[in-house]
């Protein structure tokens, strides 16, 4: 099993090829088969990642089942996962299968469509499991592709607003991450980011020159390593998104169908932490340090700016959205609150916020599909004639308030206590969110389901099916089980989180004596 | 056996909550209740039976991260004992309560199931509020916190086709997240301050803390102080005290059983109990204390006024809920733990039972609750009417006063409460407190007597229809009635000992170790002295100051020695710091204060005696005379219009704010104008929207192709 992160990773690409090779017509037989061959692949997949996860030594914090072949013009194909990234593999290869599953109702170029999930699989775990620069470029921006392709083909009426909208956002802030990627290049003479052959210092450990220097007349303090630092938070701060570069991603839910939905919100902004998580901090921990303070405000802002804003939306998916915005705030939190609660934290936050979000986007999507509005004015007492419906969506409307018991609790209570550390003004700030979750959460769920069934409209819609009711099961089942034994997470994550918080914190204790010389020595000179 | 007690009630929940369809709802009602006496049995036992030193039983691993280590634990000492028997006991007779009276209910349509649900419901809390009492560290008492708060949502809106019923449920969680926040932000102070959550490093560390300084927020603070803080706020959430308290009135909109096991005796007791459960931190926060006292004093005077005037009766109920709430505070921060512990105690036997007879009543009247519609119905009702009269006898606080025969004779509101208002009395800076709750007292009893007056007396008010077929209820919503009237007769006398009389009963009850002067001087006379010596020659001269002074007091009470509360911090159940003598000075108030919570219910008996037995004419009149004082007291001192004002609609208005300008204009149109200006352009171009996607597609195909050729054209050699 000695390619083990390859197979997974390409066992969904070839998928795509036998649908996109051996599938012809688009009778309904033709998209029968195209969903069956998309569920089985992944579904195979996870099957497949799961010797991933049994195979993970938790207490070894270096990158394992790494793979390395030469590839073209000197650069390496390199993959491996560590406790920051196995988990993250693990979240995108449990939910692809229940994302196919969800798309059963759609009979527009399906084929296209199963393809269009399936590369976006591949490309998604790629960027999880690459160990080169180059590598993970690729991946992360070719993700951009397939999910442009999905929100743009079978979006919703503003659809072509929306994938540009993302497009752009996305890619503006690629450029400038690929030119940090250059300047790495040149300063370190390699791409290798872990696991690299002897002669050569992987990125992770090569500290990039941090001495202030002035430009334009501004001291960087930090030097290089706040501006590489800068340069992958455009990116990544989009990706994630951040306020206030966040707009983005209301008109891409709203437009995205439901399963795009449900893609974009559970794994395509977790890349955004991960690359935080496996650049940012490791490698700019300098930068770090300058930096964190404005990042930690941006989060707290965002909380508070988006739970507002999500008090007011009329459209179900734009209010889940901005929450998803808010809670992607406390994971910003967290990680730059540099510290193993805050870290930890983050992480579990991610994996959470994917079972949360998931499952909040296809209720939407249930109630969608029945009624084709997601306007939140014309539902009301749902309980009535879907309580099933209503009991789903009160265990994630409350996992998304945090309730302890449910998975969403304990990432946010760990960020929360991380940040508090480091900052008590966060905290308190951040910990607003927790009440003004409360509010827009259960306004939206009394709007909808709760009161009498009066709209006429509504008098026989019926209850979730049991296609539907499968799709949920797994996603209660991850919520519940992480609120009450989270350790699942912390275990395989604590080593490797560890480790990094303390390079950090090191690498940034070695440079604050260099600084405090430096700026001793320029006040000499004065 | 605590795992029994704990789990028994969730066992009970998911049986009836999704097991339902196979036993029947008869079935799932019948389980439920079933548990819930075997869980009530076994804390019965346990209290009874409980060894003096702490247990801790872990359960299984919970939140870790690197210091952070935190497990599903049951702690076991006298004061989950006592919050065992309290709710497992309410709860069990709640169940068989409801049972008579969500048998029928005109909420819900024929042939609509709702009886499994609700029993779901109560059990689902009672296991919450378990979870809350019997914490080892304050994460699983978060989770119990939150737990009874989900619970109470979903019981106040039980009613789902109600609007009112809806929004009074999401009232009540969106306050009570406001008091979680204090309470979190407390959580995270303590983990920042003692690296642990745990109840014994935290009371470990107390005398610690209280010598750190910590940054919060724009100063520095006692570190002691801001912890209690952040704590109480919490609790205030909770226990619905002043500024966090308008969820309570509306959450009446649930069913009545609801009312009396939640609203009434177990859940808004919480914060009462996380005050003493925190008393070891408490201990070393005046400013904090002070603050609790000052606050409950203030809830225990306003709920009153308020309670004045209400008409509805499970209002007024409610109202006298948080007025005795503010009691307990009151006792709480004036550091006689156990006191507040006392009334918690005998409140939730009383309270439930005036819930449970209201309910009642309103069962009987068919769901009629406003008082000006009945009148004479202790003919109808003759059972209820008395179980009212008990629970009405002990919250007024009826009883022989000065008369002690081992014990104090009256009902059990009659001995917590005047308990409290001595330790008011008693306590440091007290004359606030202490005339507060005076007059609080005689309020109470104004209101509790107008209820009695307007409900059982009189002539039959409002539909006559209605009043021909009031009914008594059944036998199964009687019995517990009957029970909780044996509670609020005799728990105050049973248990007036252990949690005020006498602080040796006190220490042995809550496991308190003596004070080391007792242990090393057995001589009584050389008692004070040999402590001061001793305390002299740690170098500690302000307590071998008072370790004379208070002996020599101590001697003037005659045949009961003195006896002085020791140990550190986390020793027993609650903590009674070295300076603490509240307790004792309560014991030495005079008899003036001893009889005027007697006095006070009289004035208040008179009163509502003369206004509604022999002139029912004289309220309306007064009302008229004194509309603005009877407007601003009908409308709750108008803080639900305030809040509305001040917090809801801005906060509405700031998010639409946000959205259209700050998302749309500013950074929409701002920010990204340029870019985003391209858009449009390329859509007319386009024209059909098909066609959008190969563009796009080709187009970015090309600029990521000259990305990479441009890469490796530059870099690619370097290597």
């Amino acid at each position: 099993m000695g390619n083990l992160l390859s197979l997974t990773t390409f066992f969904p690409l070839l998928g795509a090829a036998i649908l996109a090779l051996f599938l012809r017509g688009d009778d309904e037989a033709a998209q029968a088969n195209a969903k069956w061959v998309a569920l089985a692949t992944t579904a195979a997949t996870f099957i497949i990642s799961l010797f991933i996860l049994f195979g993970f030594d938790p207490s070894n914090t270096d990158f394992q089942f790494v793979e390395e072949y030469d590839w073209l013009l000197g650069m390496s194909y390199r993959m491996g996962v560590d406790g920051i990234s196995v988990l993250f593999v693990m979240l995108t290869t449990f939910l692809m299968p229940l994302v196919i599953a969800s798309c059963w109702t759609v009979t527009h170029r399906v084929k296209e469509y199963m393809i269009a999930f399936l590369v976006l699989e591949t490309l998604m775990l790629g960027v999880f499991m690459a160990l080169d620069l180059v590598l993970f470029y690729l991946f992360f921006e070719g993700g951009l592709i397939p999910m442009f392709l999905i929100i743009g083909i079978w979006g919703g009426k503003e659809r072509i607003y929306a994938s540009f909208k993302f497009f752009l956002y996305t890619f503006l802030g690629s450029v400038l991450m690929l030119v940090a990627m250059v300047a790495m290049f040149a300063q370190a003479g390699t791409t290798c980011i872990a696991a690299c052959p002897e002669d050569v210092v992987p990125l992770l450990e090569y500290t990039f020159a941090a001495e202030t220097f002035p430009l334009l007349g501004i001291q960087i303090v930090g030097g290089l390593q706040t501006l590489l630092w800068l340069a992958f938070f455009a990116s990544f701060a989009v990706k994630m998104p951040m306020w206030p570069v966040h707009t983005w991603l209301p008109d891409a839910h709203v437009q995205a169908p439901t399963a795009g939905s449900v893609v974009l919100a559970a794994i395509l902004l977790k890349m955004g932490g991960y690359g935080f998580l496996r650049f940012s901090l490791p490698m700019f921990p300098v930068g770090t340090e300058v930096m964190a303070p404005l990042v930690l405000w941006l989060s707290a802002i965002a909380i508070v700016y988006t739970s507002l804003v999500a008090l007011v939306q009329a459209d179900m998916k734009k209010l889940i959205a901005y929450s998803s915005v808010a809670h992607m705030g406390f994971v910003t939190m967290g990680i730059f609150a540099v510290n193993q609660q805050g870290v930890d934290g983050a992480i579990f936050q991610m994996i959470s916020h994917g079972f949360i979000s998931g499952a909040l986007f296809l209720c939407v999507g249930v109630i969608y599909d029945r009624m084709h509005t997601r306007e939140i004015d014309a539902y009301g007492g749902l309980v009535n004639r879907m309580p099933a419906y209503a009991a789903i969506f009160m265990l994630f409307t409350m996992a998304n308030v945090g309730l302890p018991g449910t998975s969403g609790f304990v990432g946010e209570f760990l960020t929360l206590m991380g940040v508090f550390q480091v900052n008590t003004w966060i905290a308190a700030v951040a910990a607003t969110g927790v009440i003004l979750s409360a509010g827009y959460a259960l306004w939206l769920y009394r709007r909808v389901v709760m009161g009498d069934l009066i709209k006429e409209s509504l008098k026989s819609i019926t209850d979730m099916d049991r296609r539907e009711r499968a799709i949920f099961a797994p996603l209660i089942v991850m919520t519940i089980l992480l609120g009450v034994y989270p350790a699942l997470i912390t275990d395989i994550i604590g080593p490797s989180v560890e480790n990094l918080v303390a390079g950090v914190e090191t690498a940034q204790a070695e440079w604050q004596p260099v600084a405090r010389v430096a700026e001793a020595a320029a006040d000499l000179s004065e | 056996m605590a795992q029994i007690v704990l789990f028994a009630p969730l066992l009970g929940a998911l049986i009836a909550g999704f097991g339902w369809r196979i036993i029947s709802e008869q079935g799932a009602m019948w389980v439920t209740t079933g548990l819930l006496f075997v869980a009530a049995l076994f804390s019965w036992i346990i209290f009874l039976t409980l060894p003096g030193e702490t247990q801790q039983i872990e359960i299984m691993r919970w939140i870790s991260s690197g210091s952070l280590d935190t497990y599903w634990a049951i702690r076991l000492d006298r004061l989950t004992a006592i919050m065992l028997i309290v709710i497992t006991s309410v709860s069990a007779l709640v169940h068989l309560y409801s049972m008579g009276y969500m048998a029928h209910d005109d909420n819900f349509r024929e042939g609509e199931h709702y009886k499994a649900r609700f029993f779901a419901y109560l059990s689902f809390f009672t296991f919450a509020m378990l979870m809350l009492v019997t914490a080892d560290n304050l994460v699983q008492l978060f989770f119990g916190w939150e737990g009874v708060g989900l619970a109470s949502y979903l019981l106040i809106g039980f009613y789902y086709r109600k609007p009112s019923a809806n929004a009074a449920a999401m009232k009540a969680f969106v306050v009570n997240r406001v008091g979680d926040f204090g309470l979190a932000l407390g959580i995270f102070a303590l983990f920042f301050l003692v690296d642990s959550i745990n109840f014994d490093d935290i009371f470990a560390a107390a005398p610690e803390i209280a010598e750190t300084q910590m940054t919060f927020l724009w100063r520095e603070w006692n570190a002691a102080e801001v912890v209690a803080v952040l704590l109480f706020i919490g609790a205030m959430g909770k226990s619905a005290q002043l500024f966090l308290h308008t969820w309570l009135p509306d959450a009446m909109e649930g069913p009545t059983p609801v009312s009396a096991l939640i609203h009434a005796a177990t859940m808004v007791t919480a914060g009462v109990f996380l005050v003493c459960r925190m008393s070891p931190v408490m201990e070393f926060a005046p400013a904090a204390l002070a603050f609790v006292t000052f606050l409950g004093a203030a809830t225990a005077f306003v709920a009153a006024t308020i309670g004045l005037v209400q008409t509805d009766i499970k209002r007024v109920i409610a109202y006298s809920t948080m007025s005795q709430l503010g009691y307990m505070f009151v006792a709480a921060g004036l550091g006689a733990y156990s006191v507040a512990m006392f009334h918690l105690f005998t409140h939730a036997f009383f309270k439930a039972m005036l819930f449970l007879g209201a309910g009642s009543v309103i069962h009987g009247m068919h769901h009629e609750q406003d008082m000006r519609n009945y009148g004479g119905l202790r003919h109808k009702m003759p059972y209820t009417f008395w179980a009212m009269m008990i629970g009405t006898l002990a919250i007024t606080g009826v009883g022989i006063p000065l008369l002690y025969i081992g014990f104090p004779v009256g009902f059990a509101g009659f001995i917590s409460k005047d308990a409290v208002i001595e330790v008011a009395w008693a306590g440091s800076g007290a004359g606030f407190a202490f005339w507060t709750l005076l007059v609080a007292a005689a309020m109470t009893s104004f209101y509790s007597w107008r209820l009695m007056f307007l409900t059982f007396y009189g002539e039959p008010r409002g539909d006559r229809h209605t009043h021909e077929h009031a009914h008594e209820s059944p036998k199964v919503m009687l019995a517990p009635l009957g029970v909780l009237a044996l509670g609020a007769i005799f728990a105050g006398m049973i248990w007036y000992k252990p949690f005020f009389g006498e602080n040796e009963k006190i220490a042995t009850f809550f496991n308190i170790p003596a004070a080391e002067e007792m242990a090393d001087a057995p001589e009584h006379a050389d008692e004070g002295l040999g402590a001061a010596a001793e305390e002299l020659a740690e170098g500690d001269v302000g307590a071998a100051v008072e370790a004379i002074t208070e002996d020599t007091g101590g001697e003037g009470e005659g045949e009961h020695h003195h006896f002085a509360f020791g140990g550190a911090p986390g020793d027993g159940a609650i903590y009674i710091g070295p300076e603490n003598h509240v307790l004792d000075d309560a014991h030495a108030a005079p008899a003036w204060v001893k009889v005027s919570p007697f006095v006070a219910m009289l004035l208040g008996l008179a009163l509502a005696f003369q206004m509604y037995i022999r002139r029912p004419e004289l309220p309306a009149k007064l009302a008229e005379n004194q509309r603005p004082l009877y407007l601003f007291l009908l409308n709750k001192w108008y803080v639900d219009e305030i809040y509305d004002a001040l917090v809801v609609r801005p906060a509405v208005g700031l998010g639409r704010l946000l959205w259209r300008r700050g998302d749309g204009n500013v950074i929409d149109g701002g920010i990204n104008g340029v870019a985003l200006g391209i858009i449009p352009f390329f859509t007319r171009q386009l024209g059909r929207l098909q066609s959008g996607y190969i563009f796009t597609y080709a187009f970015l195909m090309v600029l990521g192709i000259a990305l990479l050729i441009t890469w490796f054209t530059i870099f690619g050699g370097a290597n």
